[in-house]
């Protein structure tokens, strides 16, 4: 599967955008159509190989949800994003697709808030369960005090 | 021709505010940081205020103290890159074991607990139950900018602005991380900081030249 290829085919599903570039294919999904890409790219495109899903947070724009996924045996690399839209914090989840998406899906929660419907087991990973707030949104202040340690 | 220097004014220690947060929020040292049963209290206390009996308790301390500081045992204990820079001040060529330190796996056997890295607000209540697990008398050894103030991390979410805010901290070390060296000098300190400890009577303010 050649990175060529891989546009083409992608161009062709629907609610997918391609960008320009071909290291990574980059894919703008809709939310709705965000698993189906992601199973797209499994199946057809053999991206087997799940990197991360992570989030970018455009502060007025809202959240944008990336993942990385990559076919090793043909060096194809294709990224799929989905733009949320202002002060969405729901998106499909990756986890029936690929199961390593769970601790990641996990993390995303953690860091940015994002709730993924379908996700098995929706918890936090990396702060504790009491911790209020989603560090790596823009709106959250770095100095925010944790008592009593802070 | 140069343009003028501009003179700032050097900051005074009320101006910084990371100074000002360290006077506010740090855990100091309880008393003498050694407890006793308050029978055997009274009688050094009367042995002391006897006449010539300071003689006595003197001599005792400095036989304590030498016994302590020729014995501290720093709890094994390591939470970050500056781990590694103790294992290597514990390993042979760098050798605190002749300085009468051994590296023990147990808090309740240990004297020393050098907090050697980044302490996250997960890990803080952790290392608070370790420290308070170990005996008195204990010590506390700060090791590196992290354990310091919080180091490249203090403006951070996670972490906590220097391991002073759970546990008092006799000796600190700078460092990003601190060499053996550096490590090898704060626990020579420290000896020297426990052979001014006193039993009977007000422990003596420590001296910015000594301690």
């Amino acid at each position: 599967m050649s990175p060529e290829r891989a546009r083409e085919l992608l161009a062709a599903v629907a609610g997918v955008t391609v960008g320009d570039g071909l290291a990574p294919v980059v894919a703008q999904v809709t939310p709705a159509e965000w698993a189906a890409a992601a199973r797209f790219a499994k199946d057809t495109l053999g991206c087997t190989f799940f990197s991360f899903v992570t989030a970018i947070d455009w502060n007025a724009d809202g959240l944008e949800v990336v993942a990385w996924v990559d076919n090793l045996d043909t060096r194809l690399a294709v990224q799929l994003r989905t733009k949320l839209g202002p002060g969405a914090t729901v998106c499909p989840s990756l986890v029936p697709v690929y199961r390593g998406a769970n601790w990641m899906e996990r993390e995303a929660f953690d860091m940015f808030g994002l709730q993924f419907t379908g996700h098995p087991d929706p918890r936090r990973i990396l702060l504790e369960d009491d911790w209020v707030g989603h560090p790596l949104l823009k709106s959250y202040a770095v100095d925010t005090p944790h008592p009593p340690y802070r | 021709m140069k343009p003028p220097v501009p003179q700032v004014p050097i900051p005074l220690w009320r101006d910084v505010k990371d100074l000002q947060e360290w006077e506010t929020h740090h855990q100091r040292r309880p008393d003498s940081g050694d407890k006793h049963s308050s029978l055997f209290e009274r009688v050094t206390e009367g042995i002391h205020s006897f006449p010539g009996g300071f003689a006595v308790t003197t001599v005792a301390d400095g036989f304590f103290n030498w016994a302590r500081k020729s014995s501290v045992w720093p709890v094994s204990f390591g939470l970050a890159c500056c781990a590694i820079e103790m294992m290597a001040t514990f390993a042979s060529r760098f050798d605190v074991e002749r300085l009468g330190m051994v590296p023990w796996a147990s808090p309740r056997h240990s004297d020393l607990m050098i907090v050697s890295g980044t302490v996250t607000i997960k890990m803080a209540p952790m290392l608070k139950r370790i420290y308070e697990q170990m005996p008195d008398p204990k010590w506390a050894v700060s090791m590196g900018s992290c354990a310091n103030s919080g180091g490249p991390f203090r403006h951070g979410y996670h972490v906590v602005k220097g391991v002073d805010r759970i546990i008092p901290v006799d000796v600190y070390v700078p460092g990003c991380p601190p060499p053996p060296e550096s490590l090898l000098n704060g626990l020579l300190l420290l000896q020297d900081q426990i052979s001014h400890f006193r039993r009977t009577g007000q422990r003596p303010e420590p001296s910015p030249k000594v301690d």
